[in-house]
């Protein structure tokens, strides 16, 4: 009998149950006279459970539900970068050709565009002997980023033969004495990792720009962080700016349950903002997801997956990847939606019981590898968590904090103190320092960890006399106290404050974070010196030039100036010992 | 489709009604419940299969028997639309309350509303002046927007919700918004308080409201919403207008929300609401905005009262997350009789930057406002401080800052219900003067360029 064609039992919201067919669990199936897209994510009896990843109201039981004999996957090939997807691959801008501006059901959409013609350069030739994930050649498919077209895993053999020439991504390029025919096009299922040959340990830090992440919280390359805080914190903005900023080759934007306004906004923005390094436009090395709050749950669910899988296929070519996930409780939420339609025995809060092997799952195809060809890649990957009322006693940001090495921890007290980014320094964390620090003395200065150091235990040290002087007030400490709370100050106003919307101020590179930071270690000494001198404190603070090196950091050039705005504030403390 | 109707009713749970062995129906298919008096009811389906049906009943379960007639309609939830809707008073599930005749349909519309694809959504940029200074200054509101107004029990958040739709307007630009306000739950008096008013200025004819009070069916709260925004979707993007929706109350949808989730004995989320409350709540925000290619827009104003004024309870919560900011209504300024007790330090609009500066409102409206949100949250925070050690222990800068924090509340606030004022004279040329209290060198957040060009007396002419 055909188990190729069954019928629907039951419908309950995103969540179908057919009959009639016995098809394997994650395959994707056509549920209905429409031919909604769906996955099966439960075999119970003769019943397969089928979340669809569109909306179902209309669809009736006895309707058809068709296998496919697939399990959900993406399209992996030139044309990735410069798209926008929804959470199971279909491009927006297709849809919206399609269908209008309003998401209606029932619409496929190719991932990639299979009809564009690329120029395919050869880099291997007749004869050679390849296997899983080597390099066949290259597409430029952006202004900045080539595109290597690799041998699709569980494929080797010896090169029959490999033209160089005009190919569209179905059109085969390389044949193997074996038979197997190559094209620029592969599939991979995004719930299955793709393979590599072995992970490294994190020892390249990923530059953001962000002087309180590079210099106090790094990240590695292939490293994984967590950015949980409350609403209106500024979660969104800090993931715009990392993928704005951040030092990666290739950038997947996920935008998963979040606002329509916002993905709008990031689609606006990106194509008109140029890339530091390369002076071309970010949106070239970018590909963005966008499933907003409002567009179907399963999908939502799918999403961070279909990111991944684009991210890790960079990665496999040799490059380093960014992916920021925004955010991943709605992710979690939609977990926990489609668990509850399951009628599974819930865990914490409700959240299904597999929650945290979830995130831990995914937060482990972060990495830097080993490629099968070879080379070096990395993905790392950055998630929001947005925590009910702030509180991240919950079941998502624990389960978040258990995996990710580096924990930005947004606070709304600063945010409503405008203090941006609002990253509260006493309670974040990176493990990734002690692995990152020889990169820094051999590429920065060799006494860049300890600078950091005395930085944080700055920070620490005011936080213990602000207790204090919540008591007493500031002028009942001693001298030498007050130096230390104005340093601090300093370290908050001119080094962690960063503003996102300035054009200058937006980035910093780590050589002028470092000096930024020795300038305010230099203030504190030569202030200390001018006091024990004899110099009154509020003339130490008040020094001109000391404003003028603040302000600096909103003009361009500052890196070229900051040393002789330094000398001249120096230089201005010793004075006011001398007019004592 | 099916002309048949089903007597086939096992069990009857809170609004729930299920029935065994029918033809296959739809999910989401509409339902007419003949009880065994010939009374009607009307339900909609939750859940089906080839065994059972579960039904969502509007009107409540009181006196559904065994024997009562059930007939599905073969349809989903579709609502009549028509620009006639204009000056009309529907009930909570789009039939006539003000007695006129029934919406001649120029289009079903059906009531779920699909997504808008983001890539097709435009980017929101227009300010809209609502006269309101504590808004426009500090939280300005632009078209396309969603931004709720977080209050809670005793607070006048109805009669600011009633400014802003009276004086709601896009700067230099005569469009006019139509208002589609949704009634949930709400009493009978605040009805007639917001009819009245709306009767009152004339507002009436150019609005169109969906109510349901508080002792109408709870489970047509679930509807009454989505019907207000699939009325408004139709207005703006068939039809050009440029509408303001005004929902109040969001707390009583996810009171009815929770209810349902309890009855279905699904597995519940934080304090007993629903898990999927997130994807709920968005799929009524979500549903403002502009498009590509159309000229109406959706603007939402949602009301909600926070439970306990507690911000952090699930509803203005979840609401957070999904809507681009809020206005928090505060008690402490109401006890003051400050009108409107706006507290603009947790207030937020988060697409505020798109909408204001040079050629929008006016090139200083960024520094004024950043100007004017510190030097209140200073004063505010120096309060605190005098109650312990006096005012003898401050020095000038802080002395200053403690009385522009009196100012602030006092004059640039409080306003009159029906005082309107224009974002230039009206509230940035009054910041400037407030502002004028304080040595312009601590005003530190102002570039010198605006104190040379618009400082009261500080300015260069």
């Amino acid at each position: 009998m055909s188990k190729e064609n069954g019928v629907i039992y039951r419908i309950s919201g995103p969540v179908v149950t057919a009959v009639g067919i016995s098809p394997r669990m994650y395959e994707v199936v056509r549920v209905g006279n429409e031919g909604l897209m769906g996955e099966v994510i439960e075999l119970h009896g003769d019943q397969s459970v089928i979340q669809v990843y569109e909306e179902t109201s209309g669809v009736r039981p006895g309707e058809p539900v068709v296998r496919t004999g697939q399990t959900l996957s993406v399209q992996l090939g030139p044309g990735l970068l410069t798209k926008i997807y929804d959470g199971i691959q279909r491009p927006l801008p297709e849809l919206e050709k399609t269908m209008g501006v309003f998401i209606k059901r029932g619409v496929d959409a190719d991932g990639l565009d299979l009809e564009k013609i690329w120029s395919f350069n050869a880099t291997a030739k007749a004869g050679d002997s390849v296997s899983s994930g080597d390099i066949l050649g290259t597409v430029q498919e952006t202004k900045t980023i080539e595109h290597k077209v690799m041998v699709p895993p569980g494929v080797s053999g010896k090169i029959k033969s490999i033209d160089s020439g005009e190919f569209n991504v179905t059109q085969t390029v390389c044949t193997l004495e074996e038979g197997a025919e190559i094209q620029m096009m592969q599939k991979w299922p995004v719930r299955t990792p793709r393979p590599f040959t072995k992970k490294h340990a994190p020892e390249v830090p990923l530059q953001t720009g962000q002087r309180i992440l590079d210099f106090l919280f790094p990240l590695a390359k292939g490293g994984t962080a967590g950015i949980p805080g409350p609403f209106g914190s500024g979660k969104t903005v800090t993931q715009q700016q990392l993928a704005k900023w951040s030092d990666a080759d290739i950038v997947v934007y996920i935008g998963c349950g979040e606002r329509g306004n916002e993905m709008t906004e990031v689609l606006d923005e990106f194509p008109h903002l140029m890339d530091p390094k390369t002076g071309e436009a970010l949106m070239n090395r970018t590909t963005m997801i966008a499933n907003t709050s409002n567009m179907p749950v399963a999908a939502r669910e799918a999403s961070v997956y279909t990111g991944i899988t684009i991210a890790e296929y960079f990665r496999d070519m040799g490059y380093d990847v960014a992916l920021m996930a925004d955010s991943t409780s709605r992710w979690a939420e939609a977990m926990r939606e489609i668990s509850s339609r399951l009628e599974e025995m819930p865990g914490e809060e409700g959240y299904p019981a597999y929650l945290s092997s979830r995130l831990a799952e995914f937060y482990e195809r972060a990495g830097r590898v080993e490629t099968l060809a070879g080379g070096d890649g990395s993905v790392s990957v950055i998630g929001a968590v947005s925590p009910p009322g702030g509180d991240i006693s919950e079941p998502v940001s624990q389960g978040t904090l258990r995996i990710v090495k580096v924990f930005w921890g947004l606070d709304a007290g600063l945010a409503r103190q405008r203090h941006f980014p609002a990253i509260n320094w006493l309670n974040s964390y990176s493990l990734y320092p002690p692995s990152l620090d020889q990169w820094y003395r051999d590429n920065i200065k060799s006494d860049f960890p300890e600078i950091r150091t005395e930085i944080s235990a700055l920070l620490q040290v005011e936080a213990e006399l602000q207790e204090i002087v919540q008591l007493v007030g500031s002028d009942a400490l001693p001298v030498d106290q007050q130096l230390t709370l104005e340093v601090a100050r300093m370290i908050r106003e001119f080094f962690l404050q960063q503003n996102a919307f300035h054009d200058v101020d937006t980035y910093s590179d780590l050589k002028l974070q470092y000096n930024m930071a020795k300038a305010i270690l230099s203030f504190q000494e030569e202030s200390k010196k001018a006091i024990a001198g004899g110099a009154a404190l509020e003339d130490v603070v008040n020094v001109p030039a000391r404003t003028d090196l603040m302000r600096g950091r909103f003009e361009s050039g500052y890196e070229d100036k900051i040393d002789e705005m330094l000398e001249a504030m120096n230089k201005q403390i010793a004075e006011t010992m001398e007019a004592n | 489709m099916t002309g048949k109707e089903y007597r086939t009713i096992t069990d009857v749970k809170g609004p729930l009604v299920f029935l065994n062995k029918t033809e296959p129906v739809a999910f989401g298919e509409i339902v007419e419940l003949r009880l065994t008096d010939g009374t009607l009811k009307n339900g909609q389906v939750l859940d089906t299969s080839d065994d059972q049906v579960i039904v969502q009943v509007f009107e409540g379960t009181a006196s559904i028997d065994k024997q009562t007639g059930i007939k599905f309609l073969g349809d989903v939830f579709k609502l009549p639309v028509s620009t006639d809707m204009i000056g009309r008073i529907l009930d909570g599930a789009g039939r006539p309350r003000d007695g006129g005749p029934a919406i001649v349909a120029d289009e079903m519309a059906d009531i779920i509303g699909a997504a808008i694809n983001p890539y097709s959504r435009q980017s929101p940029s227009s300010f809209i002046q609502t006269g309101i200074s504590a808004i426009d200054a500090c939280t300005s509101l632009v078209r396309g927007q969603k931004l709720p107004i977080f209050s809670a029990s005793g607070l006048p958040h109805n009669d600011i919700a009633l400014q802003i739709a009276r004086q709601a307007k896009l700067v230099g630009s005569d469009d006019d918004f139509v208002v589609v306000f949704c009634a949930m739950g709400i009493t009978a008096e605040e009805y007639n308080f917001f009819v009245h008013d709306l009767e009152r200025t004339g507002a009436l004819e150019n609005a169109c409201l969906f109510v349901n009070l508080a002792d109408d069916p709870a489970v047509e709260r679930l509807i009454t919403p989505r019907l207000a925004l699939t009325a408004a979707e139709y207005l703006a993007f068939e039809h050009d207008y440029h509408v303001l929706v005004i929902y109040t109350d969001m707390t009583n949808y996810c009171e009815s929300l929770r209810q349902i989730g309890a009855a279905r004995e699904e597995v519940p989320g934080r304090r007993g609401y629903p898990g999927y409350m997130y994807t709920d709540l968005a799929m009524l925000y979500e549903r403002a905005g502009l498009v590509k290619g159309k000229k109406g827009s959706i603007t939402q104003f949602p009301i909600l009262t926070m439970p306990g004024d507690d911000i952090t309870h699930p509803i203005p919560d979840l609401s957070g997350y999904i809507t681009e900011g809020q206005i928090v209504i505060s008690r402490e300024l109401h006890q003051k009789g400050i009108y409107p007790p706006i507290n603009v330090l947790p207030s937020l609009s988060r697409l505020m930057n798109a909408g204001i500066g040079d050629g929008k409102t006016r090139e200083d409206h960024k520094s004024v406002s950043d100007q004017l949100y510190a030097a209140y949250a200073q004063g505010r925070e120096l309060r605190g401080l005098v109650a312990i050690v006096g005012e003898d222990a401050l020095n000038e800068r802080d002395l200053q800052l403690l009385k522009f924090a009196d100012i602030f509340e006092n004059q640039f606030l409080r306003q009159s219900r029906d005082e309107d004022r224009s974002i230039s004279e009206g509230t940035l040329d009054y910041a400037w003067e407030l502002l004028s209290n304080i040595d312009t060198k601590y005003l530190v957040r102002l570039d010198q360029k605006w104190i040379d060009k618009y400082h009261p007396t500080d300015k260069k002419e």
